[in-house]
């Protein structure tokens, strides 16, 4: 076994991963970076994020209004030392970015512009057209080939972390050009390896979106925290899925059910102003706007299309220069993946699992409870975003969090040396053994079996709106999942690019994750944010004013727990939308 | 029975193939499907072994660059319906060494990339508490098009010139050196100049246009390259005819 020796290993090249990297070869040059990623760095999927990045930069706007929206659109479960913290910060990174090259998009005097965003009061959405996240990731990516100190490990697919006397001390990963198996040995390591939404059938999320460092931490004895909480986004294409931006709202897109009215206004989101309103209407948070979808569909007042119930996303009002200008990819997407010019004719678009509000338990400085592991970016749960992320805080998060965990990397790693050779390549050997069993073993599973069974049970039990039963039952169905996993098949056994083997580990991560987020929101008998529980339909602040902690037992369904909130000066109230919000 | 289309793949793995192979997979037909699609299915259903890249399903993260019908296409923005009744031939990019089945080794693309100081490069470094510079809409559409490349690769495969020259920097790299020669906050043209203005820059391309043709973002490479040339003459001119310049 191949063994590298690094100073700061970073797991996922995405967003916060590149973010990370530069941050410890700007702040310190001499230490050496693994940057390792199952895809090329432009391959992650901070490339199809689309409306923009959140940062206060209008001078009407304060660092205030930008907590209380964040704070009230979580619906009180954000950790508000955090929220502070990220709200401050997110113009700087902004800017540094904008340093960098990011191509933002321009006012006519040559200022950043920002545009409107669901659950905002005000404009503070940074935009590069409705490529915000491609041209970040491309920004950052170029960015980081000017330093030497950072050795990319492209398309290595990491297993599990090295932990030695409950310190993390490195990882294994696969070399997937060779199938060889490397040691990486780092006196620090984060992981920015992002979301999990391929647990669920019909997803934004690209292919890769499968929970792995989630599940490698969770394994390692790291919790993962309010699991239970996972976004829809209300403007996906049917069929593929596909992400229509909320920006596509912020320019002024209507919502419209098959009579053409504009049923937001039944849900507290009106008046329904014919221009725009901030907090109101199309621009209310996703929560509320998916849970409405799902209400008109009971009404049976949704458009019947081939691939499912959708309604209809109007932009033809805003013709077609401004189209081509603001949102030249979701005209063009509309026109390849359902054959609609939106310019003549409105987008059906319905909720689509986008976004995991939980995941690895880190604290404001990035750092999770094993020493020398530090999380950022979607994989992470900070909690900026609580029961409910609003629209652009995460692009800015990847930024002010993937910042922080490299300078909190870099302490760490000037702190503490190696830890020993020996314990590593005992680790790394039985991490070996496990994928050689693997290849040994006839398994009797298939793995897309497997992996259609949980994708299943999370969209019928796991979904917008949830009960006691239908949690039982994927509970159930996932812990029987979970235990036919470990007889699972693996049919390729060659050893060069075996994305089969890939596939299969993505499948016991995915299997991880997806009991967390079953079992957490079973435990929480409460409504919050996009966790609805229609056998607990109200927010329960006695009892629920608590982030749930899932933490792995081997073998056994997760064990759930709770931890308070920080409350610093936002007490939790009712989160008002429409008219009285904005 | 209802309907399918074959697709034939090229099959390759190096520890076990002396050379490379076809098998042909009959899959469902549907309207809605593209060829990542059709491969998803066929690695699903038919052979759990074949090898390809794929992610975002939406032409946005440039994974899924391949030959169809000798064509070099994303497949995620190739729909099988416009080759309904055919035969669709998959094979992995042309002008690449081929690592197994469709996916091909792009460490040369990155290593030409990194070449060419693909980045701002300024004079000093601006503190932040300056804010972000200013850049009106028509200095940011002078760049805009070039910054459009998801590093897909077609372009590679298409070009005649690539197929026969390694060292050749290629269009997109190119083209991302132009996106930030044309950025109003850039002083870097001087610096990428050494290379895209050498031997193996610019001046190899032989201005087929067939990168333009390809290219699924409308970056239009050869107009980048073309424009560097013209940039790269003044300088030639530049470096000979002014005084202190090198005769």
């Amino acid at each position: 076994m191949d063994v590298i020796v690094t100073d700061i290993a970073i797991v996922g090249a995405g967003g916060a991963g590149l973010r990370a990297a530069i941050e410890v070869a700007e702040q310190n040059p001499s230490l050496k970076i693994a940057l390792i990623s199952k895809v090329f760095p432009m391959r992650s999927h901070t490339v199809a994020a689309e409306g923009g990045a959140a940062g206060v930069v209008k001078p009407n706007d304060s660092f205030d209004l930008h907590f209380d929206d964040t704070v009230s659109g979580g619906d009180w479960l954000c950790d508000q030392d955090a929220v502070d913290l990220f709200v401050r910060a997110a113009p700087e990174e902004l800017t540094r970015m904008e340093h960098w090259g990011c191509p933002w998009s321009r006012d006519a005097d040559g200022r950043v512009a920002v545009r409107a965003f669901g659950g905002m009061k005000t404009e503070r959405t940074w935009y590069a057209a409705d490529k915000s996240g491609f041209h970040m990731l491309h920004t950052l990516f170029q960015t980081s080939l000017k330093y030497p100190s950072i050795t990319r490990y492209d398309e290595f697919y990491s297993t599990e972390l090295l932990v030695e006397e409950k310190r993390c001390t490195g990882l294994v990963a696969i070399e997937l050009r060779s199938g060889k198996l490397v040691a990486f040995r780092a006196k620090a390591v984060i992981l920015a390896t992002g979301g999990a939404g391929r647990v669920f059938p019909f997803t934004t999320n690209g292919a890769i979106k499968t929970g792995d460092g989630m599940a490698m931490a969770y394994r390692a004895g790291v919790p993962l925290k309010d699991m239970e909480f996972v976004q829809y986004h209300p403007t996906g294409l049917p069929g593929t899925g596909i992400l229509i931006t909320e920006g596509a709202r912020g320019e002024g897109g209507l919502l419209t059910n098959r009579d053409g009215y504009r049923y937001l206004q039944d849900y507290g989101l009106g008046p329904p102003d014919p221009w725009p309103r901030n907090k109101a209407m199309e621009l209310g948070p996703r929560d509320r706007l998916s849970q409405a979808f799902w209400h008109e569909q009971q009404k049976g007042r949704t458009v019947e299309t081939p691939f499912g119930d959708a309604v209809n996303l109007d932009i033809r009002h805003l013709g077609e220069k401004k189209i081509d200008e603001r949102l030249p990819m979701v005209r063009e997407l509309a026109i390849s993946y359902v054959g609609i010019d939106p310019v003549h004719a409105p987008i059906p678009v319905r909720p689509v699992v986008h976004y995991t509000m939980g995941g690895i338990d880190t604290d404001i400085d990035a750092a999770t409870p094993l020493p020398g592991l530090f999380a950022a970016g979607e994989c992470a749960c900070v909690s900026i975003n609580g029961a409910n992320r609003l629209g652009s805080n995460s692009l800015a998060e990847i930024l002010v969090f993937g910042a922080r965990a490299g300078r909190s990397a870099i302490a760490f790693a000037q702190a503490n040396p190696h830890g020993s050779e020996r314990a590593a390549k005992a680790r790394a050997d039985e991490a070996q053994a496990k994928i050689r069993a693997l290849f040994l073993n006839d398994g009797t599973e298939s793995a897309p079996a497997l992996r259609r069974a949980m994708n299943e049970t999370m969209e019928s039990g796991v979904g917008i709106f949830r009960t006691e039963e239908s949690l039982q039952q994927s509970c159930a169905v996932l812990a029987d999942l979970r235990t036919r996993f470990a007889q699972v098949r693996l049919e390729d056994r060659s050893n060069v690019f075996n994305t089969d083997l890939v596939q299969v580990l993505e499948l016991g991560a995915m299997l991880d994750v997806a009991q967390t987020m079953a079992e957490a929101a079973l435990t929480r008998t409460e409504s919050r944010g996009s966790h609805q529980r229609l056998d607990y339909p109200k927010r329960d602040d006695e009892d629920f004013l608590a982030h749930s902690i899932a933490s792995y037992s081997s073998g056994e369904r997760p064990a759930i727990g709770s931890r308070n909130v920080v409350i610093t000066r936002s007490r939790p109230g009712e989160r008002i939308y429409g008219g009285g919000g904005s | 029975m209802s309907e399918t289309i074959t697709i034939r793949v090229l099959r390759y793995d190096p520890d076990k193939d002396a050379e490379p192979r076809f098998d042909d997979f009959i899959v469902p037909y549907r309207d809605e499907w593209v060829v990542l699609d059709a491969l998803a299915y066929i690695k699903e259903v038919l052979d759990p072994s074949l090898a390809y890249r794929g992610s975002c399903h939406m032409a946005v993260c440039g994974s899924c660059g391949m030959m169809i019908n000798r064509q070099p296409k994303l497949a995620c923005h190739s729909f099988i319906r416009d080759y309904r009744g055919q035969l669709v031939t998959v094979e992995p990019l042309d002008h690449f060494p081929i690592e197994r089945d469709l996916i091909v080794d792009q460490d040369g693309f990155i290593e030409k990339l990194s070449s060419l100081y693909p980045y701002l490069v300024t004079e000093h470094d601006k503190p932040l508490s300056e804010g972000p510079n200013l850049q009106t809409p028509a200095q940011l559409a002078a760049f805009r098009p070039f910054t459009q490349c998801i590093n897909c690769l077609l372009c590679y495969a298409a070009c005649p010139q690539v197929a026969i020259n390694e060292a050749f920097s290629g269009p997109a790299a190119l083209a991302i050196a132009h996106r930030y020669n044309r950025d109003s906050r850039d002083s870097g043209e001087e610096l990428r100049s050494e290379i895209t203005d050498s031997h193996h820059g610019v001046w190899d391309c032989t201005f087929v246009g067939a990168c333009s043709e390809v290219c699924p973002k409308n970056v239009d490479p050869a107009a980048a390259i073309q424009r560097t040339k013209i940039s790269a003459s003044f300088r030639w001119l530049k470096a000979r005819l002014l005084p202190g310049g090198t005769p």
